[in-house]
């Protein structure tokens, strides 16, 4: 049985922004199906006792002191902008 | 000494310019004569500009440090940022990217007096084993151009097999520098999570991610990750550990050493490989090392593992490619924005609800590769509400497990021994349309990265058709030392990283 359809696909693209073509769609519900299946053998390692583990070192809080560091200046940052109106990055309208 | 010094491991080129009887000048021509030759049949780099280069070279020569490193050019993948040079991951997402500062790593090459050539191929966003899913299109191996050179720093290792490069740095996730030195006959090294600042690394799964150096042998490697390795207030998960002699370190001898050979399963296995590791072991004992059998629990479901935890990263690390700030923007109105609307006879579908929305779907349905978009969907699938717990969560515990089998592990041997890669180089296109099989290439390396500990591959020998085959030597956390000290007492017993690829010698 299969753990993922197209519909479902399709609904996470868009979560995740992308904007998939149909045949592309079915493609991936295919692929990303055959993945997941495989992915079912980890519900066979009994894990109730153990914790995750989301970062191997053992740092945590991690600070540097509140000093003035030297920094990219925004015009540098800007002109890699796709556009851009002054000192602003530019998108197309959301209000109308 | 004038003929090939490409062919020179930079330990012995770094002696010759300091006695004077190499000029990095020359060094440098020669190196730049050898790519515009054969990197067009290879494409290892995607693209070199020699009067770039050469700028870079007077400018190094005449002002540059006489550091470790002086005048000795270095390769660098193109997910690593260098002021200025185009840096794109490979993808059309960042093509004519231009980033305003340079990696830690960069600069550490550079404070060195390295000379840094940027732009070696890689899989697009490093998500691949074969680098064919680059936007510029694959390189091939070096060995033989029908097959893959690994994946994800291809280009890198594919450059060092053939002198179209004097050593590299690769990034390695999940195996991408590992499977790709083993696959091109090179020696690469995975450090310890946190052993290199991450900083000006354009991000794939960080908790997965590291740099490391891809050689022509294992006393480079050694001198590479001196430079590179060592705390970085830029980079929070860099470790403040303090960073050993790893070239002082280097001795032939493996008197007590205690080997641990992990039980695997060994399905798609390669016999040649089996054997060429097999004799690898005897080696190893020859020069003094022991074998202890270790248990690796869940070492078999590492790649399940592996690839909801590394999609995940991915999914949440590649939201930033928006077309807002830098990067590839898809032209209002050009292509099929949000799909779905009246479309009647399937089930209703999202739609955008903004221009701004639809372009953010827009640009990054252009600018996304098929394997890129395939692991963004996997891994906000298995982020998503009510999976979350099935997916994400179970693969972090399993993490966990797999952590304490390295632990306990290493509480019995010095060094683990397992094959790099279940095969050598596969045909181009072999793999390309069955991500899973793609994904399995990875077995044996992705271990190292979900449990942090380091991991070099070195070269073995080679199957009956001419391809190299890699030995993997896993070791603790930060005992980066005592790996590189058996890979070069197993190195310097064998001949293997004195053959070269034929087709580099045309």
């Amino acid at each position: 049985m299969a753990v993922v359809n197209q519909q479902e696909v399709e609904q996470v693209a868009f979560l995740a922004r992308l904007a998939l073509a149909e045949a592309e769609a079915a493609k991936l519900a295919s692929q990303l199906d055959q993945i997941l299946q495989y992915v079912q053998q980890l519900q066979a390692i009994p894990t109730d006792e153990v914790k995750p583990t989301s970062h191997v070192l053992a740092l945590s809080n991690i600070t540097r002191p509140d000093q003035r560091q030297p920094c990219v200046p925004p015009e540098d940052v800007l002109r890699l902008a796709p556009e851009r109106h002054n000192q602003f990055f530019k998108v197309p309208k959301i209000i109308e | 000494m004038s003929e090939s010094l490409c062919r020179l491991p930079i330990h012995q080129l770094r002696q010759a310019i300091e006695r004077g009887t190499c000029d990095p000048r020359e060094l440098v021509h020669q190196l730049l004569d050898h790519i515009t030759q054969r990197n067009p049949s290879l494409s290892a780099y995607m693209t070199v500009d020699p009067e770039r280069l050469k700028r870079q070279l007077e400018e190094r020569v005449q002002h540059g440090p006489r550091g470790r490193l002086f005048g000795i050019p270095i390769t660098v993948k193109d997910n690593l940022c260098v002021t200025g040079e185009e840096t794109t991951c490979a993808s059309r997402m960042l093509t004519g990217f231009r980033p305003p500062y340079s990696a830690t790593v960069i600069e550490r090459l550079r404070a060195e007096g390295a000379i840094i050539i940027p732009r070696a191929n890689m899989d697009e966003f490093a998500f691949g084993s074969s680098t064919e899913t680059s936007h510029f299109g694959p390189t091939k191996n070096p060995r033989d151009p029908e097959r893959v050179p690994g994946g994800s720093s291809g280009g890198s290792a594919a450059a060092v097999a053939s002198d179209l490069a004097l050593g590299a740095l690769g990034t390695d996730t999940g195996g991408s520098i590992r499977q790709p030195a083993a696959f091109c006959g090179v020696v690469g090294l995975k450090p310890t999570y946190g052993r290199v600042s991450r900083y000006g690394l354009i991000a794939f799964a960080s908790s997965l991610d590291q740099i490391g150096p891809i050689t022509k042998d294992v006393t480079d490697c050694a001198l590479l990750l001196s430079v590179i390795a060592g705390h970085d207030p830029k980079d929070s998960t860099s470790a403040p550990t303090k960073v050993d002699d790893y070239v002082g370190g280097l001795s032939p001898s493996l008197q007590g050493v205690r080997i641990g050979l992990p039980a695997f399963s060994d399905k798609g296995l390669d016999e040649m490989v089996r054997e060429r590791v097999g004799e690898a072991l005897k080696t190893l004992w020859r020069l003094g090392a022991r074998p202890v059998e270790v248990a690796l629990p869940h070492i078999d479901q590492s790649i399940a593992t592996y690839y909801i935890i590394a999609t995940a990263e991915a999914s949440s690390n590649l939201a930033r490619y928006d077309g807002v700030q830098y990067g590839y923007r898809a032209q209002e109105g050009k292509g099929q924005g949000a799909r779905g609307e009246g479309e009647g006879s399937r089930s209703p579908k999202p739609t955008a609800q903004n221009a701004l929305i639809a372009m953010y779907q827009r640009t990054r349905q252009e600018g996304f590769g098929e394997e890129a978009k395939r692991r963004i969907i996997l891994g906000t699938y298995v982020l998503s509400r009510g999976y979350y717990d099935a997916y994400y969560l179970k693969g972090l515990k399993v993490r966990t497990l797999i952590k304490q089998g390295f632990d306990e592990a290493f509480k019995r041997c010095d060094v683990i021994v397992m094959p790099t890669s279940p095969t050598a180089a596969f045909r181009l296109g072999e793999k390309l349309d069955d991500p899973l099989q793609m994904y399995l290439s990875d077995i044996y390396t992705i271990s190292a990265n979900l449990a942090g500990v380091p991991a070099v591959s070195v070269p073995c020998g080679f199957t009956s058709n001419d391809q190299p085959v890699g030995l993997q030597l896993l070791a603790n956390t930060f005992e980066e030392a005592k790996l590189l000290q058996v890979a070069y007492a197993y190195e310097q017993s064998t001949e293997w990283h004195h053959r070269k690829p034929v087709i580099s010698e045309q």
